[in-house]
């Protein structure tokens, strides 16, 4: 590990006035990824910025009926609270579905959603990849690629997202409050993660020196009736193959609202807006939704390593909508 | 970057000189003598490191030491009172929860801190939204996941944190 130089955040101003001003700086908040690609040499700050120390740990009801997350919030504390629990289980499920119960005790809101895009290729510095050496090759491509993505990748980089919060707050239209140096603004999730295209090096739409301070979540009476399922090789304590965050509600028989994102599947949590235009004022039935996975999944452009994902996709999806559906009536 | 920080280890206060570069448990371990956390994978995934970081267990080969200034520790050398084992030792012991011991202080603080968190009703990702929290088996298994064992102990870990946790519901039962 390269020597740094270390500084804790007085305020949140402060933290993106440093960070901003030195290009080899960057932000340390709860460290469970930072930490370790220091370790494995992947990133080499000259400084860090401590932001863990910011007035950004509370969960706060909005005007609107929904709730603001302080990016400082440990994943644990945003899993247990009962707020998050009633109005947005899918949220509490997909974080209790991530890491392990001492990552999530460090682990915070902000950090979660900036973790790196990554596979086992970009944390093995002996191997060609894109995205953490631009130009030098994805190793991916024609190597091991069980856990890479099937939807939107590129020849540059098929790594996927790993975080399970994100794909709920996806499916929820969170927005991502950021304070740069020219103020403060909010970002959509879906706007929020790019695709590689040929710059997988970006995993986001931020500038150097932006800081995330808050989450958004809306007021959505339909998150009440939302879940969050991840398929993964163990039980716990392991990445998505494929995860999906869904939330329905059913009106006389017919679906009249329905929100999905996919896990494990793309360099982004995928929005599925093609399920769910396919199924808004539809019957409400299991061929329905069957349906529905089929046309979001007929994108996909698998490799080898994980054609079976495009199935398992499909499965899951149709899986977790029937039985919300059902949960519904 | 040499810096000063300031910990509580195990109740003990100790002022310590550090490069910025090192984690708690390298702190722990080789500026401070603490053995009890042990380094396996350094990379969060094993977690024979963990320890109480202000009341929560944490895998401390992941936390710089420099942004725990102030911090107050508690490794399994600091879990018992003099000679009384902690009840989740005590039972560790009891089950025979363990083979070779290297990932044991691990699993004991982990446990600890799982079943305070439990008691606070903090769900997992196998509890049913909606329902109350009960230590099942499966229940403990999931809350333990960040804690490997290579021996294979975990049928005896399991049991004796399930031990422990009924221990602590009925605490002056003989």
């Amino acid at each position: 590990m390269k020597p740094f130089r270390y500084d804790r955040a007085t305020s949140p101003a402060a933290a993106v006035a440093a960070v901003a001003a030195d290009p080899q700086a960057s932000y340390l908040a709860g460290g469970t990824n930072l930490v370790d690609h220091l370790r494995l040499g992947l990133t080499e700050p000259g400084l860090l910025v401590d932001v863990g120390g910011l007035p950004l740990h509370e969960i706060e009801e909005l005007p609107d009926g929904g709730l603001r997350i302080g990016a400082g919030v440990a994943n644990s504390d945003l899993a247990a609270d009962r707020r998050v629990r009633e109005r947005y289980p899918v949220l509490s499920v997909a974080l209790l579905s991530g890491a392990s119960g001492q990552l999530r005790n460090l682990a915070t809101t902000g950090g979660n959603l900036l973790q790196r895009t990554r596979c086992g290729y970009f944390q093995d510095v002996t191997e060609p990849c894109n995205k953490r050496a631009p130009g030098s090759g994805c190793a991916a491509l024609g190597g091991w690629n069980r856990y890479h993505a099937i939807l939107g990748a590129s020849s540059h980089c098929i790594a996927v997202h790993p975080s399970d919060l994100a794909v709920a707050l996806t499916a929820l239209d969170a927005r991502v409050r950021v304070l740069g140096v020219d103020g403060e603004r909010a970002i959509p999730i879906d706007d929020f993660y790019r695709l590689p295209g040929d710059e997988p090096q970006r995993d986001t739409v931020l500038e150097h020196g932006d800081l995330i301070t808050a989450v958004d979540l809306p007021p959505l009476p339909v998150a009440r009736n939302s879940g969050y399922r991840k398929v993964r090789d163990r039980a716990s304590y392991a990445f998505a193959l494929v995860s999906v965050a869904a939330a329905i509600r059913i009106e006389d028989g017919t679906v009249a609202d329905v929100r999905i994102a996919l896990g494990g599947v793309a360099h982004r949590p995928w929005r599925a807006h093609t399920a769910e235009q396919a199924l808004h004022g539809a019957p409400s039935t299991v061929e329905g939704y069957a349906a529905a996975a089929a046309r979001e999944l007929s994108a996909a452009d698998p490799l080898p390593g994980n054609a079976f994902k495009v199935p398992l996709a499909r499965s899951v999806l149709t899986s977790v909508l029937t039985q919300l559906a059902e949960e519904a009536r | 970057m040499e810096t000063q920080i300031g910990l509580r280890v195990d109740g003990t206060r100790h002022t310590v000189r550090i490069d910025t570069r090192e984690t708690l448990l390298d702190v722990l371990r080789e500026r401070l003598g603490n053995t009890s956390p042990k380094k396996g994978c350094d990379h969060g995934q094993c977690g024979a490191c963990t320890v109480l970081l202000d009341g929560r267990r944490v895998t401390t080969c992941l936390a710089l030491a420099v942004s725990h200034d102030g911090a107050e520790l508690t490794t399994a050398a600091g879990l018992a009172s003099g000679a009384q084992l902690h009840p989740v030792q005590q039972a560790f012991v009891t089950h025979d929860a363990f083979q070779c011991g290297y990932c044991t202080p691990g699993q004991v603080c982990s446990a600890v801190g799982m079943l305070d968190e439990a008691s606070r009703g903090w769900p997992s990702a196998c509890t049913e939204p909606g329902e109350l929290v009960r230590l099942s088996d499966a229940e403990i298994a999931e809350r333990m996941s960040g804690n490997l064992c290579r021996c294979g102990a975990y049928v005896n870990i399991v049991a004796a944190i399930r031990q422990a946790a009924v221990d602590a519901d009925a605490p002056d039962t003989p």
